[in-house]
C-alpha cells in the first residue's frame, strides 16, 4: 500500500499528516519528496543513517577535438549550449541531460562526467525506515532525486510525502501512490488548490481522498468543494493552538497527545481501506 | 522598473496574503504571480476591466506514428526521461522532455514533434494597472520557462512592480529570481521554517539578489521568532518586522476582504513593513 499525501498549496499541513501517519503506523516506509525543502526528518529524527549521492550526467568537451562546426550548438532544444570562436561553452543549470549532442558530435569532442545534484538519505526509527531526498541548491530539478528515493518504496505500507505545487515533482511523486490524501485549508485558496491537485489525481488515474485540516467555525470552502466533487472525506481536524506549537517545534503530535494518536490511528485505518476498496474497483 | 518578489522556502507562510497588503498599499501599477503551480493572487484582487489570454507553448513533443514504427526500440534505449513505454512503442507525453534524442535515431523516420499547449498566459487590466498570471495545463512540467513569460509580461510596465512567488526553491524560484531588485522572505517561526527559509536564503544568494525577511504569525512560536531574528543579525539580512497570527484573517480573505482593509494588529503590522520595504528599495 503506498500512499501520497499532497495538497498544490504549501503549508497545508502535508508534512504534519505524512509523519504521523508514518509514526503510528511504526512499520513499512515513510518518504520525503519535499526534495526542495525536505522536513519530515526534523520530525521523525531517524537514525542509522546512510547517505549516497543523486548524480546527473554533463557534456564536457575536448577542445583539441572540437572543430567548432556546432552541430551540438544547434541539436540542443535547451539551449545549453554555445559556440564563440575557440570556445564550446556549456551551462550545467540548463542542461537536461538528454545525451543528444555527445551523440551527434561527429568528431568525439563531448564526453559525459557525472555530477552530484542531491543527496538520499536513509535511516530508521524503529520498524519504520525513514527516507529523505535533498537537493543541492541552485539545481532546477529534483525530478531524478525522487526517482532514486522513491526506488526502495516499500510494497506493504508507504507514506509517500509530496512536494507542493502540481507540477513535475509532484507527477513524478505519485506516479507510484495507489492512493492519495489531499490536505486542504478551510480557505479559498486552499480550495482553488484541492481542485487543482484534485484534477491532477483524475488524469493519473488516482483514488483520493480529502483531510480538512485547520478547520475553523464558519464556511470552509474546501470542505464545500469535497463535497461538491463527493470526494471521500477522511478526516477534520481542527485549528488547535497546541498543534500549531507542538509542529513549529517539529515534535510529533501522536507521541506528546493521546487525543492525536488516536486520531492518526483511526486516520490510517479509513485511508488503507478507502485504499483497499480502491484497488478492488 | 523596480521589482520587489516574495519568497518563502516553505509553503503556506504568507506570501500571498502579504503580497496583496503590499499591492494595496503600495497601489502598485504592476505585480504578477509566479506561483503558476498553484496560482492563487488572482482570488483576491477584485474585477479587472480587460482581459487577454494566450496559449503557452511547451517545447515540441515526441510522437510516434505507429504505422512506421519498425518496432526497433531504438528510441526506448536512447530515452534518458522513461518517457517511451513498450509493446507497441509509444510516447508518454507527460514524461517527455522534448530533447529529440528519439527523433535523431529512429531509423524509420516515424518520430515526429508536435507543438503542445502546456499551459494559459494571462493578462489582466483595470485603470492603469496590470497583472500577469498563468495556469499550468495538468501534466505538464516546465513551470520555470512560463515563469518567466509571466514576468514578460508586466516587464517596464511601471516603475515598481510587486511578484508572489512560490514556495521551494527550484527552477520557478530561479526564474522568479533571475533580474528582482529585492526580494521580501515571509518566514514563519517553526523548526521546518527555518530550515527551508535559510536554503532559499542561500538561492537568492547565489543569484546575488539583495535579501530582507519578515516573520509572519510570529506570536504562534515566539522563541522561534526570536531566533529568526538573531539568524538575520549574525547574517547581516535586514529584519523588518513581524506579523501576528490571526484567526479572523481566514474569514476576511474568504470573504474577498483583505487584510488591510479589515483592520486590526496584523493590518497594522503589514503597513509598519511596507514602509521599510519601501526604505531598502530605494537604499538600493
Amino acid at each position: 500500500m503506498k500512499i501520497a499525501v499532497l495538497s498544490g498549496k504549501g503549508g497545508t499541513g502535508k508534512t504534519l499528516v505524512s509523519v504521523n501517519l508514518a509514526a503510528v503506523a511504526e512499520k513499512g516506509g515513510y518518504f520525503d519528496c519535499d526534495v526542495e525543502e525536505p522536513n519530515g526528518h526534523l520530525f521523525l529524527k531517524p537514525s542509522d543513517i546512510e547517505e549516497e549521492e543523486v548524480t546527473s550526467l554533463k557534456p564536457v568537451v575536448d577542445m583539441d577535438k572540437c572543430d567548432g562546426c556546432r552541430v551540438c550548438v544547434d541539436a540542443c532544444v535547451y539551449k545549453a549550449l554555445a559556440y564563440i570562436p575557440g570556445e564550446l561553452m556549456i551551462f550545467d543549470e540548463i542542461c537536461h541531460a538528454c545525451g543528444l549532442c555527445t551523440h551527434l558530435c561527429p568528431r568525439q569532442a563531448l564526453t559525459e562526467t557525472k555530477r552530484v545534484i542531491g543527496t538520499i538519505r536513509r535511516g530508521r526509527r524503529g520498524s519504520l525506515s525513514v527516507h529523505t531526498g535533498t537537493m543541492h541548491i541552485g539545481e532546477s530539478t529534483g525530478v531524478p532525486i525522487i526517482k532514486e528515493l522513491l526506488k526502495k518504496l516499500d510494497d506493504d505500507l508507504s507514506i509517500i510525502d509530496s512536494p507542493p505545487g502540481s507540477g513535475c515533482l509532484v507527477l513524478e511523486t505519485i506516479a507510484h501512490a495507489d492512493y492519495c490524501i489531499l490536505v486542504a485549508e478551510p480557505t479559498i485558496f486552499g480550495a482553488q488548490n484541492l481542485a487543482l491537485v484534485h484534477e491532477l489525481t483524475q488524469v493519473m488515474n488516482k483514488p483520493a481522498g480529502v483531510l480538512l485540516n485547520k478547520v475553523e467555525d464558519g464556511i470552509n470552502p474546501s470542505e464545500l468543494y469535497a463535497k461538491e466533487k463527493t470526494l471521500k472525506i477522511l478526516g477534520s481536524l481542527p485549528y488547535d493552538s497546541y498543534v500549531a506549537l507542538e509542529n513549529s517545534n517539529a515534535e510529533l503530535l501522536v507521541e506528546r497527545s493521546e487525543k492525536y494518536r488516536t486520531f492518526f490511528l483511526e486516520l490510517l485505518k479509513e485511508v488503507v481501506d478507502e485504499a483497499t476498496l480502491a484497488a478492488q474497483r | 522598473m523596480k521589482q520587489l518578489l516574495l519568497l518563502s522556502g516553505k509553503g503556506g507562510t504568507g506570501k500571498t496574503t502579504v503580497a496583496t497588503g503590499l499591492i494595496q498599499l503600495s497601489q502598485a501599477k504592476a505585480y504578477a504571480d509566479c506561483d503558476v503551480d498553484a496560482p492563487n493572487l488572482h482570488l483576491v484582487l477584485g474585477t479587472f476591466d480587460n482581459h487577454t489570454t494566450k496559449p503557452y507553448y511547451d517545447l515540441p513533443k515526441a510522437v510516434i506514428d505507429p504505422n512506421r514504427c519498425t518496432e526497433c526500440g531504438l528510441c526506448y534505449q536512447v530515452c534518458r526521461f522513461d518517457a517511451i513505454a513498450e509493446n507497441p512503442y509509444r510516447v508518454i507525453p507527460h514524461l517527455c522532455e522534448g530533447c529529440t534524442f528519439c527523433t535523431h535515431v529512429c531509423p524509420a523516420g516515424a518520430i515526429a514533434l508536435e507543438e503542445t499547449v502546456a499551459g494559459t498566459i494571462e493578462l489582466h487590466t483595470r485603470g492603469d494597472e496590470t497583472f500577469s498570471t498563468a495556469t499550468l495545463k495538468m501534466g505538464s512540467g516546465t513551470t520555470g520557462l512560463l515563469v518567466t513569460e509571466v514576468k514578460k509580461q508586466i516587464k517596464d510596465k511601471a516603475e515598481f512592480a510587486i511578484l508572489d512567488g512560490s514556495p521551494g526553491i527550484g527552477c520557478p524560484v530561479i526564474a522568479s529570481l533571475t533580474g528582482v531588485d529585492l526580494v521580501l522572505m515571509v518566514a514563519e517561526p517553526s523548526l521546518s521554517g527555518i530550515s527551508d527559509l535559510k536554503r532559499v536564503i542561500q538561492n537568492a544568494r547565489q543569484l546575488q539578489v539583495p535579501i530582507c525577511v519578515i516573520v509572519n504569525k510570529s506570536d504562534v512560536n515566539e522563541e522561534l521568532t526570536e531566533r529568526i531574528r538573531h539568524y538575520c543579525a549574525k547574517e547581516a539580512l535586514p529584519f523588518l518586522g513581524t506579523i501576528p497570527y490571526d484567526r479572523e484573517a481566514v474569514a476576511a480573505i474568504n470573504s474577498g476582504q483583505s487584510l488591510i482593509e479589515r483592520g486590526g494588529p496584523a493590518s497594522e503590522a503589514i503597513q509598519e513593513i511596507y514602509h521599510k520595504v519601501m526604505k531598502e528599495l530605494e537604499a538600493l
